[in-house]
C-alpha cells in the first residue's frame, strides 16, 4: 500500500520534470521561435509547405482554420477506409489477412480519424503490417496533430488582441508532427524495442511449447506504432489485448515509459498555455485543476481495486494483491490503477488491464473521466480546449454570482461565447445518453451486452462514453462488433470530435477580436485557488450530474449488490 | 472547403510517406541493428527449435512443470484476450470458487493467491506471484525428484524484483523457470498426468 502510493508520487513528479520544460519547448515551436531542432527541421518543414502548395503563407481566419482542418480529416478517413477495405491487395500482409468489411472499416477509420483509437477488432487477426502503418499510424500522428493545433488556434484566440486570424492550421499541424511528436516516438519506439517489444515485417512465428503444444506467436511493427498510441493520446494497440499484451508491454520500465508518455503532452499543454499567456500562474491553476480531479479518481480506483473483490471473501483465495482478474502480473494492482485512470484521464484508451472486470466503483471512477469530457489532461490538445471550454463557464457562473459581466484573462466572455460552449457541451450527453439508450432499447443491439444485470448497463455507458469522449478503451466484454454499434458508435466519435472543434475555434476567432481590458480590482482572478475550485465544482456539476442518474443504475447499483453479495 | 483540398491531399500523402513508412521503417532498421534478439520478439530457442518467446506465457498442465495462471484463450499468442467477466458475474465467482478450493485441496494451504485463480488481461501472462510458485513447489519436487530448497532457490532466481526495488510486482517468468528445470533435471519421456495436480488449472 504504502509502496503503491510512492509509486504515484514518482511517477507525478518525473511526469510534471518532463512535461514542464516540453510546454516551453511547444510553446516556441508554436510560436516560430527557433529551438534545439530548428536547423535540421526547417528545411524540411520549408520544402514540405512548398510540396503543398503554397498553403502556410498566411494566418488563418477562424473559419478557414476549421475548413482546413475538417477538409485535412476528410482526406484521412477516406485514404484510411481505403487501406482497410483493401488490404488484401497491398503489401505487407504475410498473415493473408481478408479485407474488413465496410461497416467495420467505417467505424475504424472515424476511430483513428478523430483520435479515438476505439478497436472494435482484435489487431492481431484483422490488421496487415501495411495497414496498421500507412494506415493506422499515420493517423496516429496527424490526428493528434490536429488536435494540437486546435488547441493553440484556441489558445491564440484566448491571447490576440483585436486580431481576425487565429494562426495557420497546416502549419501548426505540421509542426506538431516533425517537431513534438516524431522526435519523441523515436525516442519511445527504440527503449520500447531493447525492452522487447517486436519491431519486424517477419510473419508470426510457430513454436513449440514445452509441452509439445504448438503455440503461434504473433507480433510484427509494434514498437513504432506503440510510442505514438502513447504519445498521441490515440490508445490503439497493435494486439487486441493492448498494453496487457506481453509483446506489447514487456516490462515494468517499458510500462512506466508508457504511462508517462500517455499523459506528458496534455500536462505539457498547461504550461504551454501559462507561457503563450505570458502568465505562468493561469497555467498552473489549470494544472492544479486537472491534477486534483485526477489524484481523487486515482484514489478511487486504486482503493476500489485494492480491496479486492468482495465476493471472493468466502473463497479460499488471498487477495493481499488486490483484484487480480485482467491484470496483468509483473505490475500488480498499482500500476494497473495508475494506468487507468491515466488512459481514461487522458482520452487516450489505452489499457494494461481489463477495465470490464474492474470492481465496480473503481468502474464509475474511470466512466466518469470520459464523461466530464475528457478533461482531466485530456487528449492531446483535445483535453485542453475541453478545460477552456468548463473555464469559459465557470467564469461566467462567477460572473451571475456577483452580478458582472464575466471575463477571462481581460477579454469579456457574452453571450455568444457562452452559447457556443454550452453547444460544444450538448454533444457529450447526447452521443452517451441518447445514443446510449438506443443501444439499450433496440432488441438487436442488446446482444452487445455480456454482463447480465447493471454491469451489462454499465458496458453500454462505458461504450458509449469512451466513442463519445474520443477515449477509445472499453468495457471489452461488450460486442461491439455489431453492425449496429459500429455504425452508432462512429457516429458518437464524430459528434464527440467535431461537434467540439467547430464550436471551440468558433469561440476562439470571437475572442481574438476583443481588445483584452486592463484587470482592475472588481476582476476575478483566474489564478488563485478560489478559482481552481470553482473550476473542479463546475467540471463535477455540469459533467457528473448529467450523468448520474445512469450510474446510480449501473456502477452504483452494481457496487451495493456486490457489498451484498449478489451475483448475477 | 475545396481551395483546402489541395493541401489537404498534399500534406496527407506527405505524412503518410514519412510518419506511415519512413518512421516505421527506420524504426524497424535502427531496432533490428541495435536489438536483434527482441525486435524479432525475444523467441527461446532449444534444439534449433523455437519453443516460445521469452514475454509471452505458455499452456502447462504437466504435474513437473511449474503452471501459469488461468488463461481466457488457453494461451493462443495469436488472438490475445481476457474473460471480461464483470466483478460480479456468477460465472466468475464460480469458477474462481472452484479452481480456488482444487489447488486449495491439492497443495493444503489455506488461501490460494488471488493470481494462481484468476485470469489475465492479455490471456498470456508470462508470470505468477512468487507466492503462487512457492505453492506449487512441493509437486514439481516429487514429479522431478529434486530437492524442494534447491526447486525454491530456481524459484527465486527466476524472480524479477521490482524495478527499483519500487515499481511493479515481483513476478516469476514460468517459461523460464521451467526452461531451467529441464536442463537441471530433464524428465524422462512418458512420465505425463500420472501425478496430482495435473491440469488443476482452467
Amino acid at each position: 500500500m504504502a509502496i503503491d502510493l510512492l509509486q504515484f508520487l514518482l511517477y507525478a513528479a518525473a511526469l510534471v520534470a518532463l512535461a514542464w520544460p516540453l510546454g516551453g519547448y511547444m510553446a516556441r515551436v508554436f510560436q516560430g521561435e527557433r529551438t534545439l531542432l530548428t536547423p535540421v527541421l526547417a528545411p524540411l518543414e520549408r520544402g514540405i509547405y512548398a510540396l503543398a502548395g503554397r498553403c502556410a503563407t498566411q494566418d488563418q481566419h477562424w473559419t478557414r482554420y476549421a475548413l482546413s482542418a475538417l477538409a485535412f480529416n476528410l482526406a484521412g478517413w477516406l485514404f484510411l477506409y481505403a487501406i482497410l477495405r483493401l488490404q488484401h491487395l497491398l503489401p505487407w500482409n504475410p498473415q493473408g489477412l481478408a479485407p474488413m468489411s465496410p461497416d467495420l472499416a467505417f467505424n475504424t477509420a472515424v476511430s483513428f480519424v478523430t483520435n479515438t483509437n476505439w478497436q472494435a477488432y482484435g489487431g492481431e487477426t484483422a490488421l496487415s503490417y501495411f495497414s496498421q502503418m500507412v494506415g493506422l499510424t499515420t493517423q496516429n500522428f496527424v490526428s493528434a496533430a490536429t488536435g494540437m493545433a486546435v488547441a493553440v488556434a484556441v489558445i491564440r484566440g484566448f491571447a490576440a488582441r483585436s486580431a481576425k486570424t487565429i494562426g495557420n492550421f497546416w502549419v501548426d499541424m505540421t509542426r506538431s508532427v516533425l517537431y513534438v511528436l516524431l522526435p519523441l516516438s523515436i525516442i519511445c519506439a527504440l527503449v520500447l524495442i531493447w525492452q522487447g517489444v517486436p519491431q519486424t515485417l517477419g510473419a508470426y512465428v510457430p513454436a513449440t511449447t514445452l509441452e509439445g503444444a504448438q503455440q503461434l506467436i504473433a507480433r510484427g511493427p509494434a514498437a513504432s506504432q506503440i510510442a505514438i498510441k502513447q504519445l498521441g493520446t490515440n490508445g490503439g494497440g497493435f494486439f487486441n489485448v493492448n498494453s496487457s499484451h506481453p509483446l506489447e508491454n514487456p516490462t515494468v520500465l517499458s510500462n512506466l515509459l508508457q504511462v508517462v508518455y500517455i499523459l506528458l503532452i496534455p500536462v505539457a499543454f498547461c504550461f504551454l498555455f501559462g507561457r503563450m499567456m505570458k502568465d505562468r500562474r493561469q497555467g498552473v491553476a489549470i494544472f492544479a485543476a486537472m491534477g486534483l480531479l485526477f489524484a481523487v479518481g486515482l484514489a478511487v480506483v486504486y482503493g476500489s481495486e485494492i480491496h479486492g473483490n468482495a465476493l471472493y471473501d468466502t473463497l479460499p483465495v488471498d487477495q493481499a494483491a488486490g483484484n487480480l482478474e485482467g491484470k496483468e502480473t509483473r505490475f500488480g494492482t498499482g500500476l494497473s490503477a495508475l494506468w487507468a485512470e491515466a488512459t481514461t484521464a487522458a482520452s487516450n484508451g489505452s489499457v494494461n488491464s481489463m477495465h470490464d472486470s474492474y470492481t465496480p466503483l473503481a468502474g464509475l471512477a474511470l466512466l466518469l473521466n470520459m464523461q466530464v469530457g475528457e478533461v482531466v489532461f485530456g487528449g492531446v490538445g483535445a483535453g485542453f480546449y475541453g478545460m477552456l471550454l468548463f473555464v469559459v463557464l465557470t467564469v461566467f457562473l462567477a460572473g451571475l454570482m456577483v452580478g458582472r459581466t464575466p471575463e477571462y484573462l481581460g477579454k469579456k466572455i457574452e453571450a455568444r461565447e457562452v452559447k457556443l460552449a454550452v453547444l460544444a457541451f450538448l454533444s457529450m450527453p447526447v452521443g452517451i445518453l441518447v445514443f446510449g439508450a438506443l443501444a439499450a432499447v433496440v432488441p438487436s443491439a442488446l446482444a452487445a451486452v455480456q454482463d447480465p444485470g447493471p454491469h451489462g448497463l454499465s458496458e453500454i455507458l462505458y461504450a458509449y462514453s469512451s466513442a463519445t469522449g474520443n477515449n477509445g478503451s472499453a468495457f471489452a466484454g461488450y460486442g461491439a462488433g455489431l453492425p449496429f454499434h459500429t455504425t452508432l458508435q462512429g457516429i458518437a466519435m464524430l459528434l464527440g470530435r467535431y461537434a467540439f472543434i467547430v464550436p471551440m475555434l468558433a469561440i476562439a476567432g470571437a475572442l481574438a477580436a476583443k481588445t483584452p481590458a486592463p484587470a482592475s480590482a472588481g476582476t476575478f482572478p483566474t489564478h488563485g485557488p478560489l478559482f481552481v475550485v470553482l473550476l473542479i465544482i463546475v467540471v463535477l456539476i455540469l459533467g457528473g450530474l448529467t450523468f448520474f442518474p445512469a450510474l446510480a443504475l449501473g456502477p452504483i447499483a452494481e457496487q451495493v449488490a456486490m457489498l451484498a453479495g449478489q451475483t448475477f | 472547403m475545396l481551395s483546402q483540398l489541395r493541401p489537404a491531399i498534399a500534406l496527407l500523402a506527405i505524412m503518410s510517406l514519412l510518419t506511415g513508412l519512413a518512421y516505421p521503417l527506420a524504426t524497424t532498421g535502427i531496432g533490428q541493428a541495435l536489438f536483434p534478439r527482441q525486435a524479432e520478439a525475444s523467441l527461446i530457442t532449444r534444439d534449433g527449435t523455437v519453443v516460445g518467446s521469452a514475454f509471452v506465457g505458455q499452456a502447462f498442465t504437466r504435474p513437473e512443470y511449474f503452471h501459469g495462471r488461468p488463461s481466457a484463450v488457453d494461451y493462443n499468442a495469436a488472438s490475445s484476450g481476457g474473460t471480461n467477466l464483470a466483478p460480479t458475474s456468477r460465472e466468475l465467482i464460480d469458477t474462481v470458487g472452484e479452481r480456488a478450493r482444487q489447488i486449495a485441496a491439492e497443495t493444503g494451504a489455506g488461501r490460494v493467491p488471488v493470481d494462481l485463480v484468476t485470469s489475465s488481461g492479455s490471456g498470456l501472462d508470462p508470470h505468477i506471484s512468487p507466492e503462487s510458485a512457492y505453492l506449487q513447489i512441493r509437486r514439481v519436487a516429487e514429479a522431478r525428484g529434486l530437492p524442494a530448497a534447491e526447486l525454491r532457490q530456481m524459484v527465486d532466481a527466476q524472480t524479477d524484483m521490482p524495478l527499483f526495488g519500487i515499481f511493479g510486482a515481483p513476478a516469476v517468468n514460468v517459461l523460464k523457470l521451467n526452461l531451467a528445470l529441464d536442463e537441471r533435471a530433464p524428465v524422462k519421456a512418458g512420465i505425463t498426468g500420472s501425478m496430482h495436480g495435473a491440469n488443476a488449472e482452467r
